[in-house]
């Protein structure tokens, strides 16, 4: 048994992640590895990045291909994409997917939740797009919060 | 009590529009509820959980399913006893009373009134996800078809599914349970305004008579003012797409209020906008209790922890992770020892298990909560269709007895169809793909056929597709089983 079947919670081990250069210019981290009847990131992808062998096999992601356009981040039902771009300044944008109250504003700082559910900065919201009633927030982070920052808290 | 701390105000996928408020008596007590409301989520909404008392101990009761499919929130309304108050609506000036003995009949007169005849191609019992997609179907077809449900809406239980399904574009993936709920509402409209389908709703089909020439007869009870008016149904096909209903788990305390099945706590919420209470320990870490957790997190509510017997987690890893991530721990090899109080829950008792499901000694752990949700799967509801003498088996897989059926959906008795859950536990998109056969096979039965048999090879390729994966392992073996002995039965 894999550990996250015990605990629901994946570690950078159990994910294909992409290099140096591929962060820098933006990419979709799919964090979906099991084999669940599901496709619609493939339908949305515009650039064919997506692909899967049937529709039972997880996902895989073509990182030269993908231009981290986020579209598949507010599409996934399982909100299981996100996409991290690395900046210049040791600092990186993480887009997730959000669908809890309340909804951020831009420009606000909140906590910047990890896998595990704990805070581990205060991180800014930068843009924020409604796709349906998910929200598809960029929220802005050091580097090395890139692979780690997957959820936000709003205060109430 | 205050009537507005149990509604949900903020929720981030629905809107709970402001409805008109009424006032009905509860037990001599003049209280409010919202239109729209049934008369369990109103009385929920004034805090008052105790529906019932038990026959000899008088122990307190509160609901369980929600959905109209067990006995614990029968109350008295009007004088009229045994009222399934969880799917009856709510109307103002109404007085509701708890029964706390065997209900007493109430002054009866049975002036033999005129039964009502309706004449109908197909007969489609149940308006969830199978039971629309086979009356969109079987209206496409041409055949005419009259489509039956309890509540008093359509869609079943896609009213409360607020997250986006899985699946591939066929089955509306990417698209909210609500939201399909809509769709397929509007599709039976557009047969509704061509004369093709009959929708009655609030209706219940209580029984099977022996129908004439080829003919099948059933009992139906609509549902007016709690009183039931009594129709004769003859149709040439049935399709039975009646669901099922959530497991009950052995433990002390189980029957106390505030113990309730998952699925009828998202039909309080997600439906009715109201709180099943403040703090909640869900038991069962399946798609159910992980996508549940995670809407009750969703409209507000402490969700403190799941707890799971199994060594690992039933559900999609997606699921277990978004629940994670908003800090709601799961822990497996748990399970629950007892729930205590008095009139409610207090808290419960857990247990850790050890590698041959054992309590490990010492390892229990008192939590206090207000809310016990059990996700510990679900059986079908199958007691209408044991009524017609069809061939039925038990199918642990399946999660109960099932009618054997063929690749059609056809059961051991000519023109008697079975689709969804009440054929065997599944999910949603699986429902209406069975749904679309069962509907077309109907159809075709009885001279419908536009294109049927390619239409039915397609549904069949789908469902083999959506059941390839190692989570449609369990259906598969359930499927092949029922095939087989269907096979052996001819």
């Amino acid at each position: 048994m894999k550990n996250y079947e015990k605990t629901g919670i994946l570690t950078k081990n159990d994910l294909k992640l992409p290099s140096k250069k591929q962060l820098k210019k933006g990419v979709a981290i799919i964090e979906c590895i099991q084999k669940i009847p599901c496709n619609p990131c493939v339908t949305a992808c515009p650039v064919n990045a997506i692909s899967m062998k049937n529709i039972n096999a997880p996902p895989d992601i073509d990182y030269d291909k993908c231009i981290g356009c986020k579209k598949c981040v507010g599409i996934c039902p399982g909100l299981a994409i996100f996409v991290v771009k690395v900046l210049d300044n040791n600092k990186a944008l993480v887009t997730l997917p959000y669908e809890q109250f309340p909804i951020p504003n831009e420009n606000d700082i909140v906590d910047g939740i990890n896998r595990e559910g704990e805070k581990i900065d205060n991180i800014k919201v930068k843009k924020i797009v409604k796709k349906g009633k998910t929200m598809v927030i960029t929220v802005e982070t050091k580097e090395e919060h890139a692979m780690d920052i997957r959820n936000i808290r709003v205060k109430k | 009590m205050g009537t507005i701390f149990l509604r949900i105000k903020n929720h981030p996928i629905l809107d709970f529009k402001k409805q008109k408020k009424i006032s009905f008596k509860f037990n001599n007590k003049q209280i409010e509820g919202y239109i729209g409301d049934t008369i369990a989520s109103a009385l929920h909404a004034n805090n008052i959980k105790t529906l019932s008392k038990s026959l000899i101990h008088k122990n307190p009761r509160g609901f369980f399913c929600g959905i109209g499919k067990c006995s614990s929130c029968l109350m008295r309304v009007n004088g009229i006893p045994n009222v399934r108050t969880c799917i009856a609506p709510l109307k103002s000036g109404i007085n509701v009373e708890t029964q706390d003995q065997l209900a007493d009949l109430p002054e009866a007169k049975f002036i033999c009134e005129k039964i009502k005849k309706i004449d109908t191609d197909v007969l489609v019992i149940g308006a969830g996800p199978a039971g629309l997609c086979a009356s969109i179907n079987a209206a496409k077809q041409g055949a005419k078809t009259l489509l039956i449900d309890e509540n008093s809406m359509v869609g079943g239980q896609l009213v409360k599914q607020t997250h986006k399904f899985f699946g591939s574009k066929q089955e509306k993936a990417g698209t909210r349970g609500v939201k399909i709920a809509e769709i397929l509402e509007d599709e039976i409209k557009k047969y509704q305004v061509k004369n093709k389908l009959n929708l009655m709703l609030n209706s219940t089909v209580i029984g099977n008579y022996e129908g004439k020439k080829e003919k099948y007869k059933f009992g139906v009870l609509e549902n007016k003012n709690y009183q039931g008016k009594i129709y004769e149904v003859n149709c040439k096909t049935a399709v039975f797409a009646t669901g099922a209903m959530e497991n009950m788990l052995l433990f002390p305390g189980n029957d106390l209020p505030g113990v309730y099945g998952a699925g009828a706590v998202q039909t309080l919420m997600n439906v009715y906008g109201v709180k099943p209470g403040e703090k909640v320990i869900m038991v069962g870490a399946g798609n159910v209790g992980l996508i549940v957790s995670y809407q009750l997190v969703q409209a507000g509510i402490n969700v403190d922890r799941v707890i799971e017997a199994a060594p690992n987690i039933g559900g999609y890893h997606v699921h277990a992770a978004k629940l994670r991530r908003c800090g709601v721990p799961i822990l497996t090899s748990h399970t629950i020892k007892e729930v205590y109080g008095k009139e409610k829950v207090d808290g419960v008792i857990t247990v850790k298990l050890d590698k041959n499901w054992d309590p490990i000694k010492k390892s229990e752990e008192k939590i206090k909560c207000d809310t016990v949700c059990l996700a510990v799967g679900l059986t079908p509801s199958t007691r209408l269709l044991s009524q017609l003498d069809v061939k039925m088996d038990f199918i642990p897989e399946a999660g109960g007895y099932i009618a054997l059926h063929d690749r059609y959906m056809q059961t051991s008795k000519n023109g008697i169809f079975v689709a969804g859950d009440s054929s065997g536990i599944e999910e949603a998109s699986t429902a209406m793909v069975e749904g679309m056969i069962a509907g077309v096979a109907a159809a075709k039965k009885i001279g419908y056929d536009k294109d049927s048999d390619k239409l039915l090879n397609n549904y069949i390729q789908e469902l083999k597709l959506l059941r390839s994966g190692p989570f449609g392992e369990k259906p598969r073996v359930a499927k092949d089983k029922i095939l087989k002995l269907w096979e052996k039965n001819r």
